[in-house]
């Protein structure tokens, strides 16, 4: 199980004087989906064309199963490395049917195994009886699983997915998504899939790798990246959430407007006495209505299944907290915080 | 302060395709620099030969008969290509924006005169308004002695703005096709009126096309070389023909050539000068929405009056005159059996010219497209030099080069070929290029990924994927290799005859009636091409 498929070892990537890709190092395991999130531009689709053999690293190297497929002076082409490829616009091609598309990349084996892994596939992607149309003649949804089933049909050590998501209705993507990974989790396969969509990284994978700006600032399960970020930036890209400033005490909390809290870090700079930022998330405060509050709500926003409010803090620095549909209180109302969250805050050095 | 809880990180990712900086692969870069080569000789070699002229070739541009002969052929070019657009225009608004009666009918016919080459149209215009000619024998009659002179300026205008407005036509037709309506529309709501509308928003964005048509048109005209003969119009083709006859020192004509040449270039110039200033094609993504025609009301019956009268002139008038020198010449005995022998050499060298013309632009378009850069870019140009290069530059620069340098070559079909694919190779270039622009390369990527090597993805997925466009670029090639006159006269080896070059034999010693066949041949060869490429066209809309 926790044999690397996949190794990127310090693997950077310019386009002329644009450096898309830097320093980039980490691995998948079989049977591990990896997502990597980022927002459009940030690097994470030039990530996967590297390790697809589809550029070449400036610098660096990546390993798959074990082996240098990719350095700066040597490269394993694409078609030779056995990593399967699902883009964002699919891809298939549009001459030929479903069947062709799916058989296309199984041109080792002789036609009676390939009409037997083809119909194999196609069960698994629960298309069996489409075999004969054309691309245009399928839904998106069709498109995407079409694509899925001919990337896996050679059985790829490992399938890379670029916003696999992205061109699929909104109402049946969370549908398509639970299919798609369970085909990934049965074949126990290793997977990287891009998204700048944090739900959708945080429901699929086992690791999310948070990239902006060409660089991997944190990878870490879905719980961690959120609760506990190893940057400004990576709170800002994986959650909704304030910023509230603070002085380190000496028994390992902080002293904030918002009450003596608990703290955890990644950076190893923070002593008793220096001023930190905590990362405070909706659902991290619930609320009190009290006449002699030191907060004020400023603002209030219905959202259905939730109301959002915002609090101002006596210094005017402001934090939003998410009731349940239920709540009445209205803006200009004098409120108390009470603390909900178990754990420590995530805290940065100012 | 914005409470946003469900933010993306982005709300719409743009598919961004970098340019490659990677040098491309050798497989496809090597042949592409050959082809480039091989395109640019016949100019790199006039170019030597004209600096390598006897002063007295150099004295000679500097006379005054250079210089009319130049306002001559400026003269000429202006007149038709103004021309051309006068009735392009209208035609391309009328047959794709009102609700016209006959619309689809007169779009084809209006486009039809593409087919025929100017020699054609130049003898049987001589042969019908010419002194003794069939007009002028209809009106004896009644007393008509005389017709205006149609030799000189007038026959080899209108023979060739006849002939040549179907340039213009296409484009700004394809143009008008392209227009967003909701831009109209959006001109109407802030208060413009319908013809304010038209003027500023409308004309401005085919400026474009208008441009683009004009320069095929202004490029026809002064590489013309048949009509401006027969219509004994002196321009620059017919001077630089004159000297390679006549004079023994060829290297006059080289340098007369490279004036042409000069020529050629400054109209390019002029058009990337019209076409540089900022985009006007649709920027948005989808189709465009259908208009709604323009109701011609009873405007409607001139309109068709107008597009007829077109047709007539320039399609009807020909075959009606083509049609009775062929009655003559079949009952005076004239033998089609040479006809056979002509069609099939025509057809011979002109597949030959359409194949290695095809082939050839592969590695170029897909060098440009696949792999934009410095080098891509010289190549795909260099590769374009035909289309500036008149037919008649060509044929004298290969035969500098073929008598003294690869003579076991010169005067074969082999040279004439060649010749062929260095003028005409910028068209397939064009129609390769832009379908292999429309396949993704992440299908071919997507196909790498599935373990298919280079060479296997090429034929497997990109060729399937580009053959309409190859088809089309050798159709086009075919279309205008069947009509060419001046590489085939001079370059044709002998007792090789092609239909153009017995039509020209035959009508430039006005033997009219042993010409009619040949031609009738020739324009229903080239309509087949012709034919299939409107079919596409009209059924990609």
């Amino acid at each position: 199980m926790n044999e690397a498929v996949l190794q990127c070892v310090g693997v950077t990537k310019s386009f002329g004087d644009f450096v898309a890709v830097r320093d980039v190092t980490f691995d998948v395991s079989r049977g591990e989906i990896v997502a990597i999130l980022g927002s459009s531009g940030c690097g994470k689709t030039t990530v996967l064309r590297l390790i697809a053999g589809l550029e070449r690293p400036d610098a660096g190297q990546i390993l798959i199963r074990g082996e240098v497929a990719s350095t700066p002076q040597r490269q394993t082409p694409p078609d030779k490395r056995g990593i399967g490829m699902v883009v964002q616009e699919y891809a298939l091609f549009p001459h030929m049917t479903v069947r062709q598309n799916v058989a296309f990349g199984l041109n080792n084996l002789s036609n009676d195994q390939k009409k037997d892994r083809v119909a194999e596939v196609m069960s698994l992607v629960r298309l069996e009886n489409l075999q004969d149309r054309y691309p245009h003649e399928l839904s998106s949804g069709q498109q995407q699983r079409i694509a899925l089933a001919r990337t896996m049909a050679p059985r790829p050590s490992a399938v890379l997915l670029d916003e696999p998501f992205s061109n699929i209705d909104a109402g049946l993507r969370s549908e398509v998504r639970r299919d798609v990974e369970e085909i990934l989790r049965v074949n126990d396969i290793a997977a990287v899939l891009v998204t700048h969509d944090r739900d959708e990284a945080f429901a699929i994978a086992d690791r999310v790798a948070v990239m902006s700006d060409g660089e991997l600032h944190q990878v870490d399960t879905p719980e961690a990246v959120y609760h506990l970020p190893n940057s400004k930036r990576v709170a800002q890209m994986t959650a909704t959430c304030d910023f509230i400033e603070g002085v380190v005490l000496q028994d390992g909390t902080v002293d904030t407007e918002a009450g003596i809290l608990a703290y955890d870090t990644h950076s190893s700079d923070i002593e008793p006495g220096s001023s930190v930022e905590l990362v405070i998330h909706p659902d991290d405060f619930g609320i009190d209505e009290n006449e002699s509050g030191a907060m004020i709500v400023q603002a209030r926003e219905f959202r259905g299944d939730a109301t959002m409010l915002v609090i101002a803090l006596p210094s005017g620095a402001t934090l939003r907290c998410r009731q349940d549909s239920h709540c009445a209180i209205t803006s200009g109302r004098r409120v108390d915080l009470i603390l909900n969250r178990p754990g420590p805050f995530a805290a940065f050095s100012v | 302060m914005q409470i946003n809880s469900t933010q993306h990180l982005s709300p719409s990712r743009s598919t961004r395709i970098f340019a490659r900086v990677e040098s491309p692969p050798l497989i496809i870069l090597i042949p592409a620099g050959l082809v480039a080569l091989a395109m640019a000789l016949p100019l790199a070699y006039l170019i030597v030969r004209a600096f390598g002229a006897s002063s007295e070739a150099w004295e000679l541009l500097f006379r005054v008969r250079t210089a009319q002969i130049l306002g001559r052929s400026a003269l000429l070019v202006v007149t038709v290509t103004g021309a051309s657009l006068a009735i392009a225009t209208p035609l391309a608004w009328l047959t794709t924006r009102t609700d016209m009666p006959f619309r689809r009918t007169l779009s084809v016919l209006t486009a039809l005169p593409l087919v025929v080459p100017s020699y054609v149209g130049a003898f049987l215009a001589i042969s019908a308004l010419g002194p003794k000619g069939l007009l002028q024998q209809m009106l004896s009659p009644i007393g008509v002695e005389s017709l205006p002179e149609i030799y000189g300026l007038p026959g080899a205008a209108i023979t060739l703005t006849l002939l040549s407005y179907p340039y213009t036509l296409l484009t700004v037709r394809a143009a008008f096709r392209n227009l967003d309506p909701s831009l109209d529309e959006s001109a109407r709501l802030l208060g413009h009126g319908s013809w304010s509308t038209f003027f500023r928003m409308t004309l401005p964005q085919l400026k474009p096309a208008m441009a683009a048509g004009s320069l095929l048109v202004a490029l026809y005209t002064l590489s013309d070389f048949g009509a401006v003969s027969l219509m004994r119009y002196e321009t620059f083709t017919w001077a630089i023909f004159q000297q390679y006859q006549s004079a023994f020192d060829r290297s006059i004509a080289a340098v007369l050539s490279l004036v042409l040449v000069l020529f050629a270039v400054l109209i390019l110039m002029g058009d990337g000068f019209v076409a540089s200033k900022g985009r006007f094609y649709r920027t948005g993504s989808g189709s465009a929405r259908a208009t709604n025609a323009v109701r011609l009301g009873r405007w409607k019956w001139p309109a068709v009056a107008f597009c007829v009268a077109a047709v007539v002139a320039a399609l009807g008038m020909p075959t009606a005159v083509l049609g009775y020198w062929l009655v003559k010449g079949v009952s005076a005995g004239e033998p089609l059996t040479l006809v056979w022998s002509a069609t099939l050499n025509s057809l011979y060298v002109s597949l030959m010219a359409a194949v290695a013309a095809t082939v050839l632009a592969v590695p170029v378009a897909a060098l440009a497209v696949r792999h934009p850069g410095h080098l891509s870019r010289l190549f795909e140009r260099v590769s374009h030099t035909g289309y500036a290069l008149p037919g008649i530059v060509v044929a004298l620069a290969l035969v500098f080069f073929g008598s003294r340098l690869v003579q076991p070559i010169y005067q074969t079909v082999w040279l004439l070929a060649f010749a062929y694919v260095v003028l005409f190779l910028p068209a397939a270039l064009g129609s390769i290029r832009s379908s292999l622009m429309q396949v993704s390369p992440r299908i071919e990527e997507a196909a790498r990924c599935l373990g298919h090597g280079r060479i296997s993805v090429m034929l497997s997925i990109t060729a399937p994927l580009t053959r309409s466009g190859l088809l089309m670029g050798g159709a086009l090639v075919f279309l205008v290799t069947m009509k060419e006159l001046p590489a085939t006269l001079i370059l044709g080896p002998l007792g090789f005859s092609t239909l153009a070059s017995r039509i020209w034999s035959a009508s430039s010693e006005a033997f009219f009636a042993q010409a009619a066949a040949p031609a009738l041949m020739l324009i229903f060869i080239s309509s087949v091409p012709l034919a299939i490429l409107m079919i596409r066209d009209r059924s990609r809309q």
